[in-house]
Parts: structure tokens; sequence; C-alpha cells
């Protein structure tokens, strides 16, 4: 049984409807404040929703059961129900209640819209069986293997991929089998790093999922790489000139494309402020996680930052519950008050 | 109510009814696991449910192991109930798993498990169309009793009703000695306004929980906004 990890760096689904979600949710520091005052008034009249007035039902929470709008004038999108009476639109899972003109849908905390709750989860239990240490390969993972051998020397296939390999790829479609290419030297096998895990929701879509930390953090920096799914390889940073480097320190280069290097599993040789520096991201992006706060590269460098500043460099990389609120306070602006 | 005790699963919830604490963890939907492949269905999810008990929580020091007969029975309650509730058919071949741990019992294991499970498979994202919330009405002579303890449980008759709140529809009913028809007719209008009651307060629970997840997403994207500028 064939067992490939894979971390993926490039949204699947590269939709308007799923960017658009995002752009229609973000706003103005301005305005900001105002939509969470207007959120604090819990409202319950859902049934007497205008269907005039647009963007009315943006931003309202539902639970699971409870009554959405009346499906006389709207249409039911994903995660509604119509009720016994097949009067009422009912929602089906919480989370914040979405408009498009008539469409009524509501979208998960832990997900966005179903539809792309799918592919992801597709993707996750497709790719990722089991967890990070055991699992077996899914049919639509050995056909695609299947595939691969073909196209390249069949014998050698083991030797690039073996079983319980991590890589970074990019998803080109999922149809039937879901097919993976790692087209340039960004992709390949992960080495140097760690693997943490978070929930898939909190991955923004972002044009790019290779982040780098620069050096402040660790002496050669600190390279991050956001899957989709969830899964962040935490590494060792390659430098500014990473790519130049990596392509001219091996030999048997074909067609600039470095057989060896992607396929190598060999760690460098880190050093160890370098591997503080990974464990520390990792531990921040787990607090993060816990908190349920987006991931964003420039969140990691201010937390990875804010470390650096009150002189935590030298003290364990997991953060008292004292320090964890005081870093949330101060870099995410949220005071801590239930949990 | 506490959700997410547990952060490595997809959603989870511990539900505290008097002395009983139960914690209840989802994983799903997710790929079948390799030894329950074969439960595989084609067009929608299938629930699996496994329930432990801390060794500290057992009365009368008597040891139970996972196969313990009351603790499978109490899985396949748990299963029948969720089952028609949980919109399976959305995740066609998947498996979705539901642990659930008793961390302390005095009474009511298998209504406290289910209100556990209902939040935690909320908290998970898992579609439904309602939640589902269970209580035990004991009977006392005449008079109706809700949510036994341990004690009370043991002495007297009582029933355990689960129901969608919204409907009033009845998904679990199990009563393990003889009574009246009247009586138990009685009992099961009280247990039904009783979970009513209790939908209201997890309904309340889970709409903070999501409030605040909300907010925190929001608020991510605004500081991020903040220290780039």
């Amino acid at each position: 049984m064939l067992q490939i990890k894979t971390v993926l760096p490039i949204p699947l689904f590269h939709s308007s409807d799923a960017s658009s979600s995002y752009t229609k949710q973000r706003h103005h520091p301005d305005v900001q404040s105002d939509i969470d005052m207007d959120m604090d008034e819990p409202s319950y009249n859902y049934a007497e929703l205008d269907p005039e007035e647009s963007g009315a039902l943006e931003r309202q929470i539902t639970t699971p059961g409870e009554v959405v709008t009346s499906a006389k004038e709207f249409m039911r999108g994903h995660g509604t129900l119509l009720d016994a009476s097949g009067e009422n639109v009912v929602a089906t899972v919480a989370g914040t209640v979405e408009r498009v003109n008539k469409l009524v849908s509501v979208k998960s905390v832990k997900s966005s819209d179903l539809v792309y709750y799918k592919v992801k989860e597709r993707r996750s239990t497709s790719e990722f069986p089991g967890g990070m240490n055991e699992g077996s390969l899914t049919r639509e993972r050995k056909r695609e293997m299947e595939r691969r051998k073909v196209e390249s020397d069949a014998l050698k296939m083991r030797e690039f991929l073996a079983e319980g390999d991590l890589l970074v790829a990019e998803v080109q479609s999922t149809e039937g089998m879901i097919q993976l290419h790692t087209r340039s030297l960004k992709y390949g096998k992960l080495r140097n790093g760690q693997l943490t895990i978070v929930p898939a929701s909190l991955i923004r879509r972002l044009k790019s999922h290779f982040y780098t930390l620069p050096p402040p953090c660790g002496p050669q920096g600190v390279d991050v790489i956001l899957g989709v799914n969830g899964y962040i390889w935490v590494c060792l940073g390659s430098g500014s000139g990473g790519d130049k480097e990596r392509t001219q320190g091996s030999g048997g280069t074909t067609d600039g494309f470095d057989n060896e290097l992607v396929y190598s599993d060999k760690n460098d040789i880190i050093p160890p402020p370098s591997r503080q520096a990974i464990s520390r991201v990792c531990a921040l992006i787990q607090t993060f996680a816990r908190y349920s706060i987006p991931l964003t590269e420039t969140l990691l460098m201010s937390a990875y930052e804010w470390c650096r500043h009150n002189g935590l460099e030298e003290t364990g990389v997991v953060l008292s519950r004292a320090l964890e609120k005081q870093l949330l306070e101060e870099i995410v602006g949220i005071v801590d008050t239930d949990e | 109510m506490t959700f997410a005790p547990h952060a490595n699963a997809d959603g989870s919830a511990t539900m505290q009814q008097g002395l009983t604490t139960v914690s209840a963890t989802v994983f799903g939907s997710r790929e079948p696991r390799a030894q329950s492949r074969g439960m595989l269905l084609h067009d929608r999810a299938f629930l699996s449910v496994e329930v432990g008990e801390a060794a500290w929580a057992q009365q009368g020091g008597s040891k139970r192991s996972r196969g313990d007969k009351r603790l499978t029975e109490i899985a396949a309650a748990i299963r029948d109930t969720f089952e028609p509730v949980v919109m399976l058919q959305l995740y066609p071949r998947t498996e979705i798993s539901v642990y659930v741990q008793v961390l302390g019992s005095d009474g009511g294991i298998l209504s406290t498990a289910i209100n556990a499970t209902t939040l935690a498979l909320i908290d998970a994202g898992v579609a439904m169309a309602d939640y589902i919330t269970s209580l035990s009405i004991g009977l006392h002579l005449t008079q109706p009793l809700l949510d036994l303890s341990g004690p009370e449980e043991s002495d007297i008759p009582h029933l355990v009703v689960a129901c969608l709140p919204a409907t009033g529809k009845i998904t679990l009913a199990t009563l393990e000695t003889r009574i009246h028809v009247d009586r138990f007719e009685e009992m099961l209008d009280v247990g039904v306004e009783g979970c009513r009651v209790l939908h209201m307060e997890m309904q309340a629970e889970v709409r903070q929980r999501t409030t605040t997840i909300v907010e925190r997403m929001q608020m991510g994207q605004g500081s991020t906004a903040a220290v780039a500028a």
C-alpha cells in the first residue's frame, strides 16, 4: 500500500465565487467597529426579513434548526433545508447567513460554503488518509500514481515518492481522480522542517501560500507553506537567493528540473537557533489556531517580533496562559473572555 | 457546556448535567478508516459511535472495558438517534465518527451523551436538520421528575427521551420498566417540554460561540490590515 501526504499551497478552486465571498466580508477598519457593534444585538425575527432590503441578512448568526427566512420569498442555498411544512427555510449548520439576491445560504464557521466544503473535504479525506503517521492510499490516489507511472519511468517511481512522504503540490483537477502536479522547484518533497495542522477554515486563499519570515526569525529565516487543507509546513528558510542556490547545489540537472533536489528526502544540518525558530513559529500557529484567528504572514511576523521584543528568545517555545493572553491582546487586539 | 476541549478533533464538546460529565468528539466527515471501510455507503455517510467510560467515573468500582454491553448499547442508541437528523446524504462515501467519553457518571449518561454529541456535531460543522436534546424522566408515585441522578435512576422507573425541539418529534424513547400508559403520556409531555428548555440553553451557547468565532475571523483581518499599514 502506498501512502503519500501532501501540503497543498494552491487553492483548488479558482472560481470567482470563492474569492468574492472573502471580499464581501472585508470592511474598512472604520466601518468594522460599527459592524461589530451591530452584531452584539441579537436579532431573532428572521422570518420578517424584507426581501427588498439587500444585505440585511449578511452577518446574521444562525444555528441548526433555526428558521432563517420564508421559503416563499427566498430560494434556499447551501446549509439550509425546507422545514416539514415547506414554508420556511431552516439552517442546518451554525454560521452566518449570506444572501445573493434571493438565494439564501448559511456559511458554516468551520468551512466555507458547501460546494467548497465538499471539494475541500474530498481533498483532505482522499489525500491525507488517516493522520500524520498512518493511513492507506485511496483509489483516486492509486489511479493517479498509475498515471504518473506510465508517464515517467515506472520502475523509478518508488525512488521518487515513497510511502509516507510529505509533499507540496498543486491540485490541477479533481474530476474522478485527483491530479497533483509538482511543476516547479517550489513544489516537491518537504524537508528541513515540521508539520503542524490547523482547521482548514483558518487558511485564507491568497495569491501565494509560500511565505518567508526573514532572518530575525532564526539565522536563515523560516519558510512557511500554508496548505489550503490546513496542513502547514514550517521549515528552514532557503534564504533570499535560495532558489538559485538550490539549483546550483547539486548535479544531475536535466531541463532545469532537478530530480535529485525535488525528490531528495535528506535533511540539511539545521543549527539549534533555527530549530528553535521553527518550533516557535509552530507554537504560535497553534496558539492562533486555538483562538480561531486566520493566519497571515504579517500576523506571524508580528507575533514572532513580539516574542523577541518581550525577551522570550531563551525561554521555551510554548507560551504560558498569561503570555498567550498578552500576545492576543497586543497583536490581534482581542481580549480573551471565554474559555 | 464547553466547546472544543479537544483541539485536534473536527468538533468536540463537553456537557455537564448535574454530576454527570460527558465529552463528545467528532471526526468527519472523513475517509472511512481501514477497519470500517466495509460499512461505506455510496450515497451517504455513515455514523460510527464509540462510547468509553473513564475509570474514575464508574460507580461501585466495577471495571468496565470498551466492549461492555451497556456501553455498546448506549453507542447504538446514540447512532440510531442521530442517523435521521444528521444530513448524511450530503457527505457520500464518508464516515462521521463520534467518540463519547463519560468523565463522571451520576445518572442520565445516555441523555447527557446525546446532548454532548449534538453540540460536537454542530461544532464540527456537520449539517443537521435540528438539534437533538435529551432528558431522563422518572416517575415517583404519580409525579414525573426530570433529569434523574444516579441513585434516583436506580430506584424509580425512568424514561429517556430525545427529541427535535423545533418540531417536537421524538427520535428516542427508552423505558426499561413497566408503567401505566396514562403516566407514560404525562412523562413524555413533561420530557419534551424539558427538552425545549434545554434547547434554548444549548442554542444560546452555540450562538455565542459562533459569534465569537466570526468576530475573531474578522478581527484577524482587521489587525493585519492595521499592521500592514
